[in-house]
């Protein structure tokens, strides 16, 4: 296949008079990793839906592996792996019966799917527990299965939502590792994350979610160059301190500053310098950071809230 | 004055009951009308064309009582096993309950308590019914209500120290089919156990439903002599005793470990 | 034609419905227990209502020929069976998995579609089902109460009055919002169960209901049932079973639609 893996012109997605995605235009290019990053309810999910055909859209063009989901869903889910927000293994069944049958869905024949299954506890470091029933498993077993689970058919393109939500810092390097290796084996990579340092890590682009639209696009470095300076001061002020008192005072020193709960930032191409200048105004030098600018100071400028909330 | 905490529990399950009223009113008053106008009524029919007299009554006043017993029985299980296993795993409304000054044993003999009161209020109705389709020759009918509750209490003290313990509800499909049910059909609710095979008549001795049945017979027609009634309601007080001893220690153990 | 043109490829084990039945042995092999205990619950019937009541009411006249009372009642046992057994697979257990394992967010996320999982659930009730209608024929045949050849309609019988029974049963249940709509699933049993012509003939109701209980669905079954195993047919069987398809085609049409709606929004 030649063209874009999946492309979306003015896609919409309604839930009767409400708009979870309003009429978003994104390609998603072979072999890439591309990330959706947004704040709670910005349609992230609402969009991933649409791509794995689980969702019909309201209006606007989709295009799946060069196909149309609302008349190739079958065909189209055949090559997809899909990793959802909330995981939704087959309680009823055993981890090694959860891939056996899952498989099945695929029509694959079950000798090829045994060895697949058996690779893939490997893989997400589950082979132990291949005979357990999946309610005991815990939250991030049950996202390593889900992961397992949706790699046995070989997908071209794998859709995960949030897949390191709920993960342990091991478990969630052991599983980018794992996508690394995913990715360099050709699989194309959609993802949605809240974390920073994954889209980082992991996307090639990506795009900004907020209200329903796509507000950015570009590679995590193209974001933070475009728009948002070099370098970040943050200014961490007593609990005491008047905080728009203090961000009055400070503004003069950054080209644009930031007032957050507990602190403020200031965007400056010259950390050190604006650093120096602001502790010489008599603010202690323990609560004066200097930093390079992140996703997140993206995410802060053009959404007007900071990820975590 | 405050509540006694066994009543407390009672409160807060008729605060439950009243939001789920249409079902529970379908299956207290217009459930067992319906078994009593096609068994006692339509099948009776039948009964007294081809045989006359069961045991000495017609059709529908022998299966009344039987019908009136056996739906206790039901709600009885059906009550101490889902709902029981629920309280503690799944919606864990119980966690709540001895949260507060109830202790598990106080939470155990109200949820008991209660049962046996629901399917009194149950046996009320269907007497009701049953007397206006004749079938209650004796005003000692009214004992049937008490012999209803009896039967049921001693199900339920015994199925919810079962089910209290447990920690999925896989055996409770078996105890309605192998347990309940057989109960249910052969403890002379619809014929006399009499007509058993001689090997398994025996059996009802240990049928807390067939001795529950057995008074509530004796009541609506007026026919008894003392020493079976008292045998009766030794057995069925047994079986609350037995179950309150596993019970209470159960229901602690598991809810205040 | 048409409809066996349609049928056929379904029978085909590479159809996608057939994965929904092959999850559903995969979960049943740990609990074989319980599939097993399905078999009692008839036999018990047929035991207590057939056998020890069936003493008391003596012998019947049906359709010209006099049978004991067990011969009578057992094909509407049978029916009872397979309506009970089709309706607790598509409305309780369908329900349980559809709103709290989530287990068909999963198989929708496959190749399978909304109307795989209505026609997989379908399939695997009435082949549960088949399992037991066919041992409980064995035994009315062990007791002497297959009184003809056309006995052998009796099973493909129960099968339909399933197929009729899951198709509403499932339709119905993707409108359920929780357990407590399930009271109105008894509502409906429970009459039924009672006043189908089951337990004694239709001749005994009084006028006015025999003429209501002629249009219920699970009459429809236990004419059909009664019929072919005293082997006493009319043409208007024939009307018993296309209003049990009917309920089974339209029930089925809904509940995939249904089913679409509400797990992929
Ligand atoms: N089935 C539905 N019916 C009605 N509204 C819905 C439905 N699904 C999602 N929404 C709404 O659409 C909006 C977008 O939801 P979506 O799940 O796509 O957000 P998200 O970006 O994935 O958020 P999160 O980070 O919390 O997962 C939310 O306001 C949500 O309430
Ligand atoms: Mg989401």
């Amino acid at each position: 296949m030649s063209g874009p893996m999946v492309a979306a012109r003015a896609l919409t997605k309604r839930f009767g008079a409400f708009v979870a995605v309003d009429g978003v235009d994104f390609e998603i290019e072979p072999g890439e990793a591309f990330g959706f990053l947004g704040p709670n309810g910005a349609g992230k999910t609402s969009t991933m839906r649409m791509i794995g055909c689980v969702s019909p859209r309201t209006a606007g063009e989709l295009h799946v592996l060069g196909l149309d989901p609302a008349h190739d869903g079958p065909d189209i889910r055949a090559r997809l792996g899909v990793v959802p927000q909330e995981d939704n293994l087959d309680t009823e069944l055993t981890v090694w019966d959860n891939l056996m049958i899952y498989g099945r869905y695929f029509d694959l024949p079950r000798a090829e799917i045994r060895e697949r299954a058996a690779e893939l506890l490997e893989f997400v470091n589950l082979s132990d527990r291949r005979d357990s029933r999946v309610d005991p498993l815990s939250g991030g077993m049950k996202r390593r299965l889900t992961i397992a689970r949706s790699l046995l058919n070989r997908p071209e393109l794998l859709l995960l939502d949030e897949p390191t939500t709920g993960l342990d810092p091991q478990a969630r390097h052991l599983l980018w590792d794992r996508l690394y290796q995913l990715k360099r084996s050709g699989v194309t990579l959609v993802l949605t994350t809240h974390y920073m340092d994954e889209a980082e890590q992991l996307c090639d682009r990506l795009v900004i979610m907020d209200n329903a639209r796509i507000v950015a696009e570009g590679s995590p470095r193209r974001l933070i160059a475009d728009n948002v300076t070099r370098e970040v001061v943050e200014v961490r002020l007593p609990i005491e301190a008047d905080l728009d008192f203090e961000a009055a005072r400070l503004k003069r020193f950054g080209d644009r500053i930031e007032p957050l709960a507990d602190r403020v930032l200031l965007y400056t191409d010259d950390g050190d310098a604006t650093a120096a200048a602001i502790m010489s105004e008599g603010f202690e030098a323990g609560s004066v950071l200097v930093r390079r600018a992140s996703l997140e100071d993206v995410f802060l400028i053009l959404t007007g809230r900071s990820l975590e909330d | 004055m405050s509540t006694p905490p066994v009543l407390r529990i009672v409160e807060r399950e008729a605060l439950v009951f009243a939001r789920l009223w249409r079902g529970i009113a379908f299956s207290t008053f217009v459930a067992p009308a319906l078994f009593l106008g096609a068994i006692g009524v339509g099948l009776g029919g039948l009964v007294k064309a081809h045989t006359g007299a069961v045991d000495g009554l017609t059709y529908l006043d022998f299966v009344a009582p039987g019908l009136l017993v056996a739906s206790a029985m039901q709600l009885a299980a059906s009550e101490s096993l889902w709902p029981v296993l629920g309280g503690v795993k799944w919606m864990r409304q119980f966690h709540g309950v001895v949260a507060t000054p109830i202790s598990p044993g106080q939470l155990y003999g109200g949820f008991v308590l209660w049962t046996a009161l629901r399917s009194m209020l149950g046996a009320a109705a269907f007497l009701l019914v049953a007397a206006l389709l004749g079938a209650v020759p004796s005003a000692w009918g009214v004992l049937a209500i008490p012999a209803a509750g009896l039967c049921s209490a001693a199900f339920c003290a015994l199925l919810a120290a079962y089910s209290i313990k447990l920690d999925s509800d896989l055996s409770f499909p078996m105890i309605m089919r192998l347990g309940v049910l057989p109960l249910f059909l052969f403890s002379g609710t619809f014929f006399p156990v009499s007509q058993l095979p001689s090997g398994l008549r025996p059996l009802a001795l240990f049928s807390p439903l067939w001795h529950g049945v057995e008074l509530a017979r004796d009541a609506t027609t007026g026919t008894f002599d003392v020493a079976p009634v008292l045998a009766h309601i030794a057995v069925l007080v047994a079986c609350i005793a037995v179950g309150a001893s596993f019970g209470v220690r159960r229901f602690s153990r598991r809810l205040s470990p | 034609m048409t409809a066996t043109l349609r049928i056929l490829p379904f029978l085909s084990w590479r159809r996608r419905p057939w994965r929904l039945v092959e999850r559903n042995v995969l979960a049943y092999r740990r609990i074989w227990y319980i599939f097993l205990s399905g078999f009692a619950e008839p036999l018990l019937f047929l035991l207590s209502i057939g056998v020890g009541v069936g003493k008391l009411v003596g012998d019947l006249h049906v359709g010209g020929h006099l049978v004991e009372y067990r011969t009578f009642v057992a094909p509407g046992l049978l029916a009872i069976a397979a309506m009970n057994g089709s309706l607790l697979d598509t409305t309780f257990n369908f329900f349980v998995k559809m709103k709290y394992s989530h287990t068909y967010d999963g198989v929708l996320a496959s190749p399978l579609t909304p109307r795989d999982v209505a026609v997989g659930e379908i399939t695997w009730a009435l082949l549960r089902g088949a399992a037991y209608s066919a041992a409980f024929l064995l035994t009315m045949l062990a007791f002497g109460d297959l009184r003809s050849w056309w006995s052998l309609l009796a099973l493909p019988g129960a099968v339909l009055i399933g197929f009729g029974f899951a198709g509403v049963g499932l339709a119905a249940t993707t409108f359920m919002r929780s357990f407590v709509d399930f009271d109105y699933v008894n509502m409906a049993m429970i009459p039924l169960f009672l006043f189908s012509a089951t337990f004694f003939p239709l001749a005994r109701y009084p006028a006015g209901l025999q003429a209501v209980i002629r249009f219920t669905p699970l009459y429809q079954g236990v004419v059909l049932e009664r019929s072919f195993v005293i082997g006493d047919l009319h043409w208007t069987l024939l009307a018993n079973a296309a209003y049990l398809v009917a309920m089974g085609v339209i029930g089925l049409r809904i509940a995939s639609r249904r089913i679409g709606l509400l797990l992929q929004p």
